[in-house]
């Protein structure tokens, strides 16, 4: 193939801009990576993305995608080997239904725990707890959802790691935890320590002193 | 209709369990008759959902899922993706990444956008409604940028020169539901007069042989969507108490169940 252009819009904490890096390196993709300031987009960024001015964006060749599952699927569809989605069209099914579970579902009640108080924010524990059982059940024995490496589903669901280091920073561990929710508790450690998902998690310090400026360390 | 022929090891038994009035149920049955697969439709009760819905979708216990061979699938966009990674003939989305990147991101929009705050509105009223209004008018504005930018004279649809794609069902739903949805929601969104090639699109995609087959009567979808307002807004019961008591007036000797309270509370648990 011809010279390849690749950039990446994100920012270091975001999870969706997370989803893009991580396909990326599965894929051994050299791109060049643009930290945005969210307070002060630049004109690249708004230019590439007019419709809703957010990043990740990936631009190749001068077009640019938008989207974090929709620039998945781009990137597997251009890049083929190391594949992120299986193969099988029922298969496939499946892990867009549980990536947009996690994108309309936990994501949304991930962001009210955090500025929640009392009985509220107790109820949208025990959802969100609901909803990581669910989870749960997709993954079963499986050492990935992906299988033996990381799939579609795993980048999509690093997104738990956000409410990991949110409970932190607010000072909690009863959301997610070894005895509340073994097998994604475990399915985390084993993201947390592949070694091309390690590249791109920000240091953990970093990234609570941001949640506290955010959220505030105690409730 | 006629069978698919070739692709005969992927046939096996395809079924669709819907509700009639439901603009995501509606999206996954034109895709169907596009690839002119055969299934299998099952028409829900609302207030008394089947074991299989349930065991099928146990997650969300919504409508439409696709069942093929034995195998569930929930959730409109994600069943349009495996009928068309499935069966190969008169492909839905695009071949080239790039433009299905594009087809997906428009797809996602106008979920996002346009589905979900015409929804909002819907079932909302006062300042909340005006928000959502004003959220949907602006989408709308952006849709017919997209219309005017990729439709013209030998483009009717925005799968292009394949005619119908994946953008089209998903945007289809407007043809038919917004309409209602304005009359008994009470506000305005769409204007021909400014949005001139969306409209044009509206009239063309309501054509389409298959759309124009399944299109709900206006009247009916009024009549459902004014109760689910009502539901949700806490305005329905004074009104089944009125009615009951002009169908008492009517028929004092019936003991027949009113027919709307049973809808109140199947929007009531639907909506």
């Amino acid at each position: 193939m011809a010279e390849e252009e690749v950039k990446l819009f994100g920012t270091w904490a975001s999870p969706v801009s997370r989803r893009i890096e991580v396909a990326l390196k599965l894929k051994g993709v050299q791109y060049e990576y643009i930290e945005e300031d969210l307070t002060n987009k630049s004109p690249a960024l708004l230019n590439y993305n007019p419709v809703n001015k957010q990043i990740p964006v990936l631009v190749h060749n001068g077009k640019s995608v938008a989207e974090s599952l929709v620039i998945m699927e781009y990137i597997d569809e251009t890049w083929k080997h190391n594949p992120i989605l299986p193969a099988d069209p029922y298969e496939r099914a499946m892990a867009r239904f549980w990536a947009k579970y996690i994108d309309e579902k936990f994501w949304p009640a991930a962001m009210k725990i955090v500025v929640a108080n009392g009985e509220e924010q107790k109820g949208e524990i025990d959802e969100i707890q609901q909803q990581m059982k669910n989870l749960e059940g997709e993954l079963k024995e499986k050492k990935f959802f992906g299988g033996e490496s990381l799939g579609f589903l795993d980048i999509a669901a690093n997104i738990i790691i956000w409410l990991v280091v949110a409970q932190e920073a607010l000072g909690m561990d009863q959301i997610l935890n070894e005895e509340k929710l073994p097998v994604l508790y475990g399915w985390l450690q084993r993201l947390l320590d592949d070694a091309v998902f390690k590249e791109c998690v920000p240091p953990k310090d970093r990234h609570l002193d941001l949640f506290k400026v955010k959220f505030g360390s105690s409730k | 209709m006629a069978s698919t022929g070739s692709v005969a090891d992927q046939e096996g038994q395809v079924m669709l369990l819907g509700f009639w009035f439901s603009p995501f149920v509606k999206r996954v049955e034109w895709a169907l008759k596009f690839k002119g697969i055969e299934y299998d439709y099952v028409e829900e009760d609302l207030t008394n959902k089947s074991t299989l819905l349930l065991n099928s979708n146990p997650i969300h216990k919504k409508v439409p899922v696709l069942i093929h061979n034995g195998n569930p699938i929930a959730e409109s966009l994600v069943i349009i993706e495996y009928i068309d990674e499935t069966w190969k003939k008169n492909p839905i989305l695009p071949q080239d990444p790039y433009d299905r990147a594009m087809a997906r991101f428009w797809a996602n929009f106008i979920e996002q956008k346009v589905t979900e705050s015409t929804r909002e509105a819907l079932v909302s009223q006062g300042e909340q409604q005006e928000k959502k209004v004003k959220e949907l008018k602006e989408a709308m504005e952006v849709v017919e940028g997209e219309a005017k930018a990729k439709l013209n004279d030998k483009t009717l649809f925005f799968g292009g020169g394949n005619g119908v794609g994946y953008v089209d069902f998903v945007l289809g739903w407007t043809c038919n539901w917004m309409e209602t949805i304005e009359e008994v929601g009470g506000f305005k969104v769409l204007d021909p007069a400014n949005q001139p090639h969306f409209h044009k699109w509206m009239a063309n995609f309501r054509e389409v042989s298959f759309v124009k087959a399944t299109l709900a009567p206006k009247e009916k979808l009024v009549e459902y969507f004014r109760i689910v307002r009502q539901a949700r807004l806490g305005l329905l019961l004074p009104y089944i108490r009125e009615s009951s008591a002009k169908a008492r007036s009517r028929n004092p000797e019936s003991k027949q169940h009113h027919p709307e309270s049973k809808n109140y509370h199947a929007c009531v648990v639907v909506c």
